[in-house]
């Protein structure tokens, strides 16, 4: 019998890392690696395209980029000039330098205009087994289709707007294996939640988190993106789910998606890609779906969170010094009681939007459940699609009537009150349920309060004026949030 | 970035210890766009004070700094380096830098020299007898010249060599140019192209353009 000599087994992580080493560092030094994908927003790109300018570089390769503007742009009036100074500025400046270097640029009106984690995907650039950077955090993202996408700063977009590449040491890997069925009404937002409130905000510090397990698997792939998304709050560089079938029926046919014989290619190089059987993790969590339910954040960091159905915790109860006293402070800052039921808080505004949850299915989940309804008197309610092409998706489908019938707000694309960059934004004391991914003191608006929540979340908020669960709507509660559980693929 | 070997003009003495980040240049500048145009913001709100060294015109088109210890402490800011850069100054010398402007400094074409504090005082009262008076520091032997008086400054040999050899981190990357280009041959065809945009659905703007700034 003839020997076979095994290679080494590896992770998703370390195959894409290894496809794409230009360079390998020696003696502790970096590694060069190749960047398939890069995307440019308004935000962290000005000083990178102006160092080029001074060095007289151009970008090196233009096929490999694409710009659009999506934190300072408004939601409403998209056809009147910015008010905020430093916000038009930032856009205009964005828009000369893809001028003058030839970047492809989607402007605010333009129908692939949106949040940049929102447009790669949805254009068919994101796909497995590439490297995806962006100067925002939140790329991690499209490591729901099983690339290596991490966010950089600026200097970091210049390195690779002049070269294509960066010099990296290599992630510690760490697998996150979600097992078992989620119950009706609890998504992949309930999910990374409750991820994050069990390993805490640093605890994926250095690593990229691979989600695996039968309840990742059955998600769509928006779902794995709002999981990936979100990878960031535990302190990870990045987060991957291996692809899959439902990544490929997702992507294909999509503009930039492969065809013909490249297809074919390309599939039988992902089919390659998930991690080997006896590859080794640096560390590893279980979280078991069968008992999770709806989740939200009480505090001001993404990994305070429990079940809507708990209480407000006592910091009282918290053994490590730094936590209560991080626990007391965010309660100070929410306005919030220990013992409180979650279910009792009022809010005065709901979000629905932000890089995690606003992709067409997102829209259809919050839509499911408020379709036919009023919402709570005294409460805002926005609706902001990720992308101009998920608005008109959503509108082919009705879903922009059920919003404004249920008297909330329709709004224009873009990454809106989950940072306030633009005017969407809270003012100081309101409260609000938010599909976004920070709870940051004042993220959403000087003064204002955040509880992260999922869609469905949202929605049962909106409707009753508390913090509630699609659970608590008394209405036919079977096949709720089915749409996240299933293979989706909206192609 | 330009190969340095050696920076010769104008002296300036500043001073001063403890010349943190935020005295370079304060935040309210960090909005910019751009990475140049700061020469306004260096030590911006010293220059208020007319009696202050770069409003002294035997100094104008300064181009050597020579400043007290601990030049360049505080945040991490990028744009100290730039503002220093962009009013004209190609060398500071100091006692002692801020760990992370020294790093800065490296990898923006900013000669930052350590100097004894007996050569500062000594190049201090230099200037002080003929203000105006250029300064040489030549990189390659690693010292600085002030008329027929010379001392010594350190600097890493890392840096060094990059100043000596113009290569920013950008620069030093693209020493591998021929192997990125290699990989680049190998590229599969499948992998993403964000142009030609391939037209399976136009791309028409559906809104005007807002038309800012125009
Ligand atoms: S939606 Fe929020 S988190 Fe996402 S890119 Fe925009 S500002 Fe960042």
């Amino acid at each position: 019998m003839i020997d076979v000599i095994h290679a080494v087994p590896r992770t998703l992580a370390a195959k894409v890392w290894d496809d794409h080493l230009v360079v390998a560092g020696e003696d502790g030094t970096p590694d060069l690696i190749y960047i398939d994908l890069h995307l440019v927003h308004e935000v962290t790109s000005p000083q990178a395209f102006d160092g080029l300018r001074l060095a007289g570089r151009p970008v090196r390769r233009l096929d490999l980029t694409i710009a659009t503007e999506d934190h300072n742009t408004p939601t409403v009036d998209i056809d009147k000039p910015i008010a905020d100074l430093t916000s038009r500025t930032q856009i205009q400046t964005l828009r000369n330098n893809c001028a003058e270097f030839g970047v492809r640029l989607h402007s605010l009106g333009d129908i692939d205009q949106g949040i940049v984690h929102v447009v790669g995907p949805q254009l068919g650039l994101t796909m497995p087994g590439i490297t995806v950077v962006c100067g925002d955090s939140h790329t991690s993202t499209h490591g729901a289709f099983g690339a290596m996408a991490f966010g950089i700063g600026t200097s970091e977009v210049e390195h690779v707007l002049a070269t294509q590449t960066l010099p990296l040491i290599a992630f510690k890997t760490m697998a996150i294996t979600v097992e078992g069925s989620l119950r009706p009404g609890v998504t992949a937002k309930d999910i990374i939640l409750a991820v994050i409130a069990q390993i805490g905000t640093g605890g994926g510090q250095g690593y990229v988190l691979e989600f695996r397990g039968s309840a990742i698997r059955s998600l769509s792939m928006e779902g794995r993106m709002t999981v990936c998304n979100m990878s960031i709050e535990a302190g990870a560089r990045a987060g991957m789910i291996a692809p899959d079938q439902v990544t490929y029926d997702y992507l294909f046919g999509r503009p930039h998606a492969p065809t013909g014989a490249d297809w074919d290619a390309a599939v039988a190089y992902w089919d390659t890609l998930a991690t080997d059987a006896d590859a080794v993790f640096d560390a590893e969590v279980f979280l078991d779906a069968n008992v999770l339910e709806p989740f939200v954040t009480w505090g001001t960091n993404p990994g305070q969170g429990v079940s809507l159905s708990d209480s407000v915790p006592d910091p009282a109860l918290i053994i490590d010094p730094n936590e209560r006293a991080s626990a007391e402070r965010a309660l100070h800052y929410m306005d919030l009681t220990a013992g409180t039921p979650l279910k009792e808080i009022h809010v005065d505004a709901v979000f629905m939007g932000s890089c995690t949850n606003s992709r067409i299915e997102d829209l259809r989940l919050f839509a499911s459940i408020i379709k036919g309804q009023k919402k709570a008197d005294g409460v805002r309610v926005m609706v902001v699609p990720g992308s101009a092409r998920v608005r008109i998706e959503a509108e082919a489908e009705g879903i922009d009537q059920i919003v404004k019938d249920f008297g909330a707000e329709w709004r224009f694309a873009g990454c809106s009150m989950c940072l306030g960059m633009n005017p969407d934004q809270l003012a100081p004391g309101e409260r609000c349920a938010s599909t976004s991914n920070r709870n940051f003191e004042g993220r959403q608006g000087k003064g204002g309060r955040t509880h992260l929540v999922s869609p469905l979340v949202a929605a049962a908020t909106a409707i009753r004026g508390t913090l509630s669960s699609p659970w608590d709507l008394g209405l036919q509660t079977a096949g709720l949030g089915t749409d996240s559980n299933t293979a989706g693929g909206n192609a | 970035m330009d190969k340095i070997s050696v920076v010769t003009g104008v002296a300036v003495p500043l001073k001063r210890a403890n010349v943190d980040t935020d005295q370079i240049i304060p935040a309210v500048f960090l909005k910019r766009v751009t990475k140049t145009g700061f020469d306004d913001a260096l030590f911006s709100a010293w220059r208020q004070d007319p009696d202050f060294v770069l409003n002294n015109p035997a100094f104008a088109g300064g181009r050597v700094l020579i400043a007290g210890p601990d030049f360049g402490t505080g945040s991490s800011r990028e744009h100290a380096v730039w503002a220093l850069r962009d009013y004209g100054f190609h060398a500071v010398l100091s006692p002692r830098f801020g760990d992370i402007f020294r790093g800065n400094s490296g990898k923006q074409g900013l000669v930052a020299g350590e100097i004894s504090e007996s050569d500062l005082v000594a190049l201090w009262a230099a200037i002080d007898a003929q203000p105006g008076i250029e300064a040489s520091v030549d990189l390659v032997a690693k010292t600085v010249t002030i008329g027929d008086f010379a001392v010594p400054f350190l600097i890493d040999d890392y840096t060094r060599w990059r100043l000596l050899e113009g290569l920013d981190d950008i620069g030093l990357t693209l020493r591998n140019e021929a192997r990125i280009t290699a990989f680049e041959e190998h590229r599969e065809a499948w992998r993403p192209r964000t142009i030609p945009i391939q037209p399976v659905q136009p791309i028409q703007p559906i809104m005007i353009n807002d038309g800012a700034g125009e």
